[in-house]
């Protein structure tokens, strides 16, 4: 039932699309699953990426990103299950046959290739087909532009820094104005500053709503600096997909909630009662008049390392602990804590030294705690800024 | 009976010295030929140092000439006052750590471990002690009688590790890049590791990383290169706080320093930033001096949504709004055309914030704002401005 108002809000986009005259591909996963030999590598999917959008696979290695991009590009059959390209079933059939840009982790360009050639290599066959090659080359300068490698046209790819050559890939990825572009971890080979320049200009590019974009990634972070959708892969399972912030702050579940956080969410084995929140070693905090509905029972109660704090406010719970690591990140400091409930870890803004085995105590604003049952389903999350709309009005 | 190294003239702990540069080309002209420009550089005995910087900016070259891997093409280097500057690795009695792990898989791991000290005839009795308590700080002890060829790429990297640590009478202990091989949620507790050991064996450590994470959680003092200079070394705290060079502001953060061209007129209250007039108190102004250009830099961090017309604040358009989760970053250009700037504003996740192309006043000119003129941090009243 909910599958169908899905491909239903789809097919209005699409249609919507059309008549904007985009190209963006709607792809379908039917129950699309991966076996090879005794080893299942996807249960059965079903996914269809928003049209002109880009959707973030996000999960760690081997929880199935790279198989289920293989099988939308067409590289693979999945064992069973459909792909749908634009309503038209295209299972089985392969790559060459289908309108799919790819770009992988490894900068993969033609060493032979000066980067002008290998931006336009894509369009060869319509150079053949007649193409005006002023045209060509016009796509080809403007690409470059965009990316910033346009003095670098005429030189080989091994002249190129590793960044450089990743923005060749990308180009040449672009040129071909596919309707599907498929990104395998691009920048993970990248230095982070780097990776910091390229996502960002990726996301102005994949704005133009001109493809589908389905990007993987193992890092959360990226996913939520990315924007857009976001699919959560775990051990070969789609676990929830919807808009990114939404997904990040509402995650149905313990494994998505494990899976859709850098650093981890704190997770504290508690029992839920009437009189407050029973956490492991005698610490209890007071269940918030607006939760007092929740079943009592074991569950799980989940703190975000953004939520602690070092200053207390008015209703604060506390916890007490001394430092294992002052992890300090640029603009964070990650504070990895032995607590009476357990490791937790904390984000603080800024850059903070602590030695180690300093005592600290942190804060947590109780309406700020996720709670999970028994069943590991989510049972509560904290009112989010996402689900408010974020208008002021103009000056 | 011990066996007599060279090296022995140079005290356990060694104070490095350098006074160099150095350039792979045989006569260079300018500074681009310089893969280290000329540069004095001290690491103080028994302190925690990295080396941090994008690929190419000299960092690993002057950690080659530390150990003496490569011999400068100017100037001399010095441990203890003693010039060491053509002495091969072994007589500077300097120990290396590298990205990928080395060790003897035939060995056990206390074997792997006791290798540096056999080598050097270290009594029996005193290798076993010294073996157990390396391996304990790095978590080796229950595979001590294991072979190494059967362990993890992270074990490996910890026995790597653990030979780099285990003689007490190194001059210093260098490390190039020695986390590559582990595995992402394994990182930290490597950095913990690393932090704890050096607190207990106040050995002289140098780490080399392109990583500001590693760089500054591992040492005391970070020294931040680029294009073959050290632009500026100091504790996390004064990079994140004080960037002597706006490339610091850029390369630490995440995302970096946001930088606007401003210029101070005489007689004014205001300055001049992105084309627009904003009012300065004179605390400030001070910092400008009377230079007429600069550049002003402010984190994202220290960028808040401001009453129209606010001194210190300039309007922006609304470029993007991010839900990173834990915060909210807000784009907004400042200008138009060639001259305009991209100001990114890190802001409280239950900020209000305005839609996408709207106006908005934000404030860049604060107590953690910095000024740059020629590319270097003003000096300024800091009582004044705090």
């Amino acid at each position: 039932m909910d599958r169908h108002s899905v491909e239903d809000a789809n097919v209005a986009t699409g249609d919507a699309e059309v008549t904007h005259g985009t190209a963006a591909m709607k792809l379908v996963l039917d129950h699309v699953a991966q076996r090879v030999g005794a080893e299942t590598h996807l249960y059965p999917i079903e996914l269809s990426p928003v049209p002109g959008a880009l959707t973030v696979l996000l999960g760690a290695t081997r929880s199935g990103k790279t198989s289920l991009m293989r099988i939308m590009a067409g590289l693979d059959a999945p064992t069973s299950g459909r792909v749908l390209v634009d309503n038209v079933d295209v299972t089985g059939r392969p790559v060459r046959e289908r309108n799919v840009a790819m770009v992988y982790q490894q900068f993969i360009n033609y060493p032979s290739l000066t980067v002008r050639d290998n931006i336009a290599s894509p369009l060869r066959r319509q150079r053949a087909a007649g193409a005006n090659v002023g045209d060509i080359d016009a796509r080809v300068n403007a690409i470059a532009t965009r990316l910033r490698i346009e003095p670098f046209l005429g030189r080989l790819p091994a002249e190129l820094s590793g960044g450089q050559q990743q923005r060749v890939a990308l180009a040449r990825a672009m040129a071909k104005r596919a309707p599907l572009m498929l990104l395998d971890e691009p920048l993970v080979n990248l230095d982070y500053k780097l990776r910091e320049e390229l996502r960002e200009e990726l996301t102005q590019l994949f704005a133009t709503g001109e493809s589908t974009i389905v990007y993987a990634t193992t890092d959360p972070t990226e996913a939520l600096l990315l924007g857009g959708y976001t699919a959560v892969l775990d051990r070969g399972e789609l676990l929830q997909y919807g808009p990114t912030p939404e997904v990040f702050h509402t995650p149905h579940s313990l494994r998505v909630a494990r899976a859709f956080s850098d650093p981890p969410m704190n997770l504290l084995a508690a029992k839920w009662t009437p009189a407050g929140v029973m956490l492991g070693d005698g610490v209890c905090w007071p269940v918030p008049h607006s939760l007092t509905h929740l079943a009592s029972g074991a569950c799980t109660i989940g703190v975000r390392a953004g939520a602690l704090r070092l200053t207390r406010r008015e209703g604060d719970e506390m916890l007490q602990g001394t430092v294992s690591l002052a992890d300090i990140a640029g603009s964070d400091t990650f504070v990895h804590v032995e607590s009476a409930v357990g490791t937790v870890v904390a984000q603080l803004p800024g850059v903070h030294l602590f030695a180690l085995g300093a005592p600290i105590t942190l804060f947590v604003d109780p309406m700020k705690l996720y709670v999970f049952g028994a069943d590991e389903k989510l049972l509560h999350a904290p009112s989010s800024h996402a689900a408010r709309a974020s208008i002021m009005q103009s000056h | 009976m011990p066996h007599v190294h060279p090296s022995c003239s140079l005290t356990d702990v060694a104070r490095i010295d350098l006074d160099l540069a150095h350039s792979y080309a045989a006569n260079p002209q300018r500074d681009t030929d310089y893969a280290l420009r000329p540069m004095k550089m001290s690491f103080e005995d028994g302190g925690a140092y990295a080396l941090l910087g994008p690929s190419g900016c000299g960092k690993t070259t002057m950690l080659n000439i530390i150990s003496g891997l490569l011999a400068p093409s100017q100037g001399t280097v010095r441990f203890n006052g003693v010039e060491v500057t053509l002495r091969s690795p072994q007589d500077r009695n300097i120990a290396q750590v590298f990205q990928f792990p080395v060790v003897y898989d035939t060995m056990t791991v206390a074997e792997n471990l006791a290798f540096p000290l056999r080598n050097r005839g270290v009594a029996s009795a005193r290798i076993a002690a010294r073996v157990g308590q390396i391996a304990e700080l790095l978590d080796l002890n229950p595979q001590l009688d294991r072979r190494a060829a059967g362990l993890s790429a992270d074990a490996k990297q910890r026995i790597s590790l653990g030979r780099g640590l285990v003689r007490e009478d190194v001059s210093a202990v260098l490390f190039d890049e020695p986390l590559t091989v582990i595995d992402p949620q394994l990182k930290w507790q490597l950095r913990r590791k690393l932090k704890q050991i050096h607190a207990e064996l106040k050995l002289t450590l140098i780490y080399v990383t392109h990583d500001q994470v590693e760089a500054l959680t591992f040492a005391d003092q970070i020294v931040v290169m680029m294009q073959g200079r050290a632009v500026q070394t100091g504790s996390a705290s004064e990079l994140y706080e004080r960037p002597a060079h706006p490339f610091v502001g850029y390369f630490i953060g995440s995302p970096g320093m946001n930088f606007l061209p401003a210029r101070a007129e005489a007689m004014s209250d205001a300055w001049t930033i992105a084309e627009q007039r904003v009012t300065v108190d004179e605390a400030m102004r001070s910092a400008s001096g009377s230079e007429q250009q600069f550049t002003l830099g402010v984190r994202p961090e220290y960028v808040a949504i401001a009453q129209p017309h606010a001194a210190g604040a300039i309007c922006a358009q609304v470029t993007q709004v991010q839900d990173i989760g834990t915060y909210l970053l807000l784009s907004a250009r400042v200008g138009e055309g060639e001259h305009s700037a991209i100001v990114r504003a890190r802001l409280h996740a239950e900020s209000t914030t305005p839609a996408i192309g709207e106006q908005v006043w934000l404030s860049v000119v604060n107590a953690q704002s910095c000024v740059y003129v020629d590319d270097r941090l003003t000096e300024r009243v800091e009582a004044a401005a705090r």
